[in-house]
């Protein structure tokens, strides 16, 4: 919303400089977001006169100049335009002033020899528009030597509003007038809404078949002459950057910034019979006024002759009923529409107006019939006619509503006391009645003002016009000094496992939630419900059902960078299905290229899927899991690697999977291999069981040392390690504290199918020093019981 | 007696002239061993008287030590050199790098996320989460924007196909659903902040389809727009680590606040150089108000008794703000460059005790 310092004072009297009014407006909600000024700007630019124009002797194309300032004294300048010519008048700056389309400062210059002690501008040059094929030609009668931004109307400070939706009210400038003489800054001018006697019956009559206007009203007025319109009202529309057009179209743009009321005057020589508004037909279509066809939707609200379609209500009228400058007669119209139908049409269309703006909004419901008075006042005064009675279809809608106010409330909720006459005072300049009422204040909000609910809109008025400065920071009170933990458990473990990952050196990502619908397919079947309707592009299409689905491709993405050697992470959501329940916390990684990068001390080593299982496991047991009791399975899903992957359970509950990512996955998404992931699943870990409170259970220490037996075993190449070291720690609980795996061998020495395992047996003696035979008894057992469980034998 | 001088004297310039170890025990084994010539000696007593026997064994006893004695102190010094030629021996090139290890990083959202929750958590916040994917009530209607209000035509939502009660599913446009349903599921006093994901279908250099957001709600009997612009100030100046950080409330409009106020920090943007502080410029940080009473309704309180203030702020501008960071959109490149340069320690976990600039 753009205005005028000038327009505003037309509603405003008021003798508060530029800023004063400023900060005010973005203290009452109205926040400036941009202050043009251009009189300030072109405050060193003069009217002046060419007196003489010779050609330079040294230049061709260059003419040598003497200019009349009205300085008293004629200046020399060198000039390159094609229209500089002796006798025009033109715009001229002395050295020292700022070109304001680049900033730089004029400056006495010598050209091909002779010196040059100013400029003739061009429009460019000023930023009045793009043209710049000469200087600027002023007429005649200009006054040479006085300010050419004052003689030209530019002198008046251009202010811009960022208005919130809620205050339709302030999508006119009398709207914003009276917040600012509610705040002090003045006094709201009266405006004559007197009636305007009509000279005739009303020739063309309006009939409401819609429920999307309430009321129309309809005025001819005959014989005007439509010509340009006069300057003052040319100079506001041109500050806000419209283009003037002839006094009857600007008319009605003043209007809507105005008074933010939209009108609109049909062409009565080009209407056929009477008007009719009613809802659209799939396919009826108008010509608008932007020379644009339209075809409707059904449902919208139209407005038709006897001819058919010949304006969209309150968002674009028709051309082929529109005014020209031949125009002799005019139907007025002003009428009140139904803020969720335009708002409706004008999405359906696509059409933003001025008009739809504020009807949307929501347009005053009361004084359509004033503002007829006001209109047709102005057109008879800038066009001349005779105006008919006015043909008034449907009725003012009922807007007074009671709202109770309890003045104690405004400390209660705002914080600040303010006087109950103030209150009152307040309120009252805003437009709201207000009475007393058993010690409450009984307020009927201004018809202007839809957005006015209750006692929290009321207050708000209050402390707005009050000043929200005003309002002293108080501190939140505190029960206690020492909160309760802010994080749930769940919360918790996954800030732990971002910083465990970090700390193993992954890099954490946060990445889209949403994939293209090709990648989705990749991890598993794409869920039709997780599908956006209307995507921002077609690669954030799908909700991610994994977050692999967009870390793998970052992976990638540093690679072709030149950075191959990746480790990233993210902690975030992954999607099953778009229920409460069907999002995932889910810890995943990547990590690609070399585990041991090249280095002086020792070999390199490509990642591999023990990388990423020790992910998952540290993720794991920095989550609280019993990772010592997981189990290894081998149903990782499709994405992965069937021979190189696993999933990490508790019986049937999933944890966490692991390994090597799928060839096919990698060449689909064009990364190099090869990548390992993990992914865990953060609320599947089990909570930590509360009883015993915080006490760790005792730890028992043996003051035995504990004895290491090596063992090797023949087995089967298919036999999982894992099964073998179940079975050692199975052959005496009692004696056996830890099991592993330290060598697996197939090669020279072992015959084909088969494999070595070699394992490490501690036993830990609780109650004395085991003797020789002890020991041997127990290898015994473990012999026979991983041969009895694997069919291993003990390799010799 | 002499021929015991001359032996001594031998046997000492044997060890002193062993020149390392080996040499010593050839010394030591001429002298002291089974063959040697002290040992030959003491064999030889078994012929004397034994008065005789007596102080020729302590004659020779007395050589005995005095050559084991030097045979020990030239041990010590051998030992030595050869220790200091095993070290120098020994000796790598330090400016070597160590083996290569990779360092680990944690992204500024996460941070910034941790050190918002660290101050609220001491103003005796809990953290409330909620879902991605919202249905209309929670992320439009119950926050006090129906269908057609203009409002919810501003989000720029983005929408999935309909549930099976025909209601809009969509991707939530801000935190705020998370507030209403900690008051539907949570009896008041509530004091929460919910940080998470948001979407909105926008995508500019400073506008991400998805991005961060913050939301803040206190719901009590007496709580005011006072209590809300002292919360902020506190967190602001504690965030930004700066003592006299000014905060200033302006009017807004935001359908489930009433009365409403957009946030503002004070600055400086003198020579296109941003610096907070109180500089008599403004930056806006956030939105917030009064929850309108239409939304406690909606959430099942009575709002003639309840009432509260609620909040919201970009985590990315947040970030960006404090840690210098220009560019949006390169929050979610996962450029391994900018993660190792923008991102943090691992053990760097915000907390007051150790403060919260970085």
């Amino acid at each position: 919303m753009k205005f005028s310092l000038s327009w505003l004072k037309a509603h405003l009297d008021t003798d508060a400089s530029l800023d004063t009014i400023t900060d005010k407006l973005t203290a009452l909600g109205l926040e400036v977001e941009g202050v043009e000024d251009r009189g300030r700007e072109l405050a060193a630019f003069r009217i002046a006169h060419v007196v003489s124009a010779e050609k330079h002797p040294n230049a061709d194309k260059l003419k040598l100049c003497m200019v009349d300032a009205g300085t008293g004294e004629l200046v020399q300048v060198v000039c390159g335009a094609p229209n500089a010519r002796a006798g025009i008048k033109g715009v001229f700056a002395l050295p020292g002033a700022v070109i304001p389309v680049d900033g730089s400062v004029l400056k006495v210059g010598a050209i091909r020899g002779v010196e040059s002690r100013g400029m003739l501008c061009s429009e460019r040059e000023l930023k009045l528009s793009d043209e710049h094929n000469g200087i600027i030609e002023l007429p005649e009668d200009a006054p040479v030597g006085a300010s050419f931004a004052e003689w030209r109307g530019l002198n008046d400070p251009v202010i811009e509003i960022a208005l919130t939706p809620d205050r339709a009210d302030c999508a006119g400038v009398r709207g914003i007038a009276r917040d600012l003489a509610a705040a002090g800054l003045g006094t709201l001018k009266p405006q004559d809404t007197s009636p305007v006697p009509g000279s005739f019956p009303a020739p063309v009559t309006v009939r409401l078949e819609t429920p999307g206007c309430y009321q129309f009203a309809a005025r001819v007025i005959r014989g005007v002459k439509n010509g340009p319109s006069p300057r003052w009202l040319q100079d506001r529309l041109l500050a806000v950057g419209l283009r003037p057009i002839s006094a009857l179209v600007d008319i009605t743009n003043l209007f809507s910034l105005d008074q933010a009321r939209p009108l609109h005057v049909f062409d009565a020589a080009k209407l056929r019979g009477d008007l009719l508004l009613k809802p659209t037909a799939e396919g009826d279509s108008f010509l608008a006024l932007n020379g644009k066809e339209y075809a409707c939707p059904a449902g919208l609200v139209g407005i038709y002759d006897d001819s058919g379609m010949v304006s969209l209500a309150g968002v674009m009228g028709g051309e082929t009923t529109g005014v020209t400058e031949a125009t002799t007669d005019v139907v007025l119209e002003v009428a009140l529409f139904d803020p969720v139908m335009i708002a409706k049409a004008g999405r359906a269309l696509a059409i933003d107006s001025d008009a739809r703006y504020r009807f949307e909004r929501g347009v005053d419901p009361a004084g359509v019939v004033a503002a007829v008075e006001q209109a047709t006042r102005l057109i008879l005064d800038l066009c001349g006619g005779e105006a008919g009675e006015t043909f008034i279809a449907g009725a003012e809608p009922e807007w007074r509503r009671t709202l109770p106010l309890r003045p104690s409330r405004v400390a209660h909720l705002g914080g600040v006391d303010v006087p109950e006459a103030e209150q009152v005072r307040i309120l009252e300049a805003l437009g709201v009645e207000v009475r007393q009422d058993d010690g409450r204040l009984a307020c009927v909000p201004p018809s202007w003002r839809a957005d006015i609910h209750g006692e929290a809109d009321l207050v708000e008025e209050v402390l707005r016009v009050h000043g929200f400065d005003q309002i002293p920071a108080t501190p939140l009170p505190r029960d206690v000094t020492t909160p309760k933990p802010a994080l749930s458990g769940t919360q918790r473990r996954v800030s732990l496992a971002k910083r465990a990952l970090a700390a193993r050196g992954l890099l954490e990502a946060v990445t889209w939630s949403f994939v293209p619908h090709e990648v989705a397919g990749l991890f598993g079947q794409v869920n039709p419900d997780l599908k956006l309707l209307n995507p921002i592009s077609t690669d954030l299409a799908v909700m991610r059902p994994s977050i692999l689905a967009t870390l793998i491709g970052a992976a990638g993405r540093n690679a072709a960078r030149g950075f191959p050697d990746v480790g990233l992470f993210e902690v975030g959501p992954a999607f099953r299905d778009p229920t409460d329940k069907g999002q995932d916390t889910v810890a995943a990684g990547v990590r690609a290229g070399a585990a041991v990068s090249r280095n002086w001390a020792g070999p390199t080593r490509a990642v591999d899927v023990f990388d990423a299982k020790a992910d998952a496991v540290a993720v794991l047991e920095a989550a609280g899991a019993p990772t010592a009791n997981l189990q290894v399975t081998r149903d990782a899903p499709d994405w992965y690697h069937p021979g190189r992957s696993g999933v990490l359970r508790l019986g049937p509950t999933v944890l966490a999977r692991f390994g090597e990512v799928h060839p096919s996955i990698l060449e689909a998404l064009d990364v190099a291999g090869p990548v390992v992931a993990f992914e865990v699943f953060l609320e599947a870990v089990p909570a930590p069981k509360k009883k015993g409170g915080t006490a760790k259970p005792l730890l028992v220490l043996s003051p035995f040392q504990p004895v290491d037996r090596d063992f090797a075993f023949l087995v089967d190449a298919g036999i999982e390690a894992d099964k073998l070291v179940k079975a050692a720690k199975g052959a005496d609980k009692a004696l056996i504290s830890d099991v592993f795996v330290f060598d697996v061998y197939q090669g020279s020495g072992v015959e084909p199918g088969k494999k070595s395992v070699a394992l490490s047996v501690t036993l830990q003696p609780v109650d004395k020093t085991l003797t020789d035979a002890e020991i041997e008894a127990v290898a015994g057992k473990v012999v026979a019981a991983v041969a009895k469980a694997t069919g291993a034998s003990l390799r010799t | 007696m002499t021929s015991l001088d001359a032996l001594k004297s031998d046997l000492l310039s044997l060890v002193s002239g062993a020149s390392d170890l080996p040499a010593l025990e050839e010394a030591r084994v001429a002298a002291l061993g089974k063959k040697g010539r002290i040992t030959g000696l003491m064999g030889d007593m078994r012929a004397l008287s034994p008065e005789e026997r007596k102080e020729r064994g302590q004659q020779l006893n007395a050589l005995k030590d005095e050559v084991a004695a030097a045979i020990e102190a030239r041990r010590g010094v051998l030992a030595k050199e050869a220790l200091a030629r095993r070290l120098e021996a020994e000796r790598v090139d330090v400016t070597l790098p160590a083996r290569p290890e990779a360092q680990g990083r944690i992204h500024p959202i996460t941070q910034t996320i941790d050190e918002i929750v660290a101050i609220f958590a001491a103003m005796g916040f809990t953290v409330a989460e909620g879902p991605e994917i919202e249905g209309e009530f929670n992320n439009f209607t119950a926050l006090n924007m129906p269908a057609n209000h203009p409002a919810r035509q501003m989000h720029d939502t983005f929408y999935l196909p309909a549930a099976p009660d025909g209601t809009d599913r969509v991707l939530r446009t801000h935190t705020s659903p998370v507030q209403i349903r900690t008051m539907l599921a949570e009896k008041p006093p509530i004091r929460i902040i919910a940080p998470g994901r948001t979407y909105r279908s926008d995508y500019d250099q400073t506008h991400t389809p998805m991005f961060h957001q913050v939301e803040a709600l206190v719901i009590g009997e007496d709580i005011h727009m006072g209590h809300l612009k002292g919360t902020l100030l506190e967190f602001a100046r504690a965030f930004f680590g700066i003592d006299d950080l000014p905060v200033r409330f302006r009017p807004s409009f935001f359908p489930f606040t009433e009365p409403s106020a957009e946030i503002d920090i004070g600055c400086s943007r003198k020579g296109g150089e941003l610096k907070l502080g109180n500089f008599g410029d403004w930056l806006e940080i956030g939105g917030s108000g009064m929850v309108h009473p239409k939304v406690l309704e909606n959430c099942g309180l009575d709002p003639s008794r309840w009432q509260g203030f609620a909040f919201g702020m970009g985590i990315e501008r947040m970030a960006m703000l404090k840690y210098g960071i220009p560019d949006l959109r390169t929050f979610f490149e996962a450029d391994l460059r900018w993660l190792k340069h923008y991102g943090f320690v691992p053990l760097d976990m915000p907390n007051l005790a150790q403060g919260l600039g970085r």
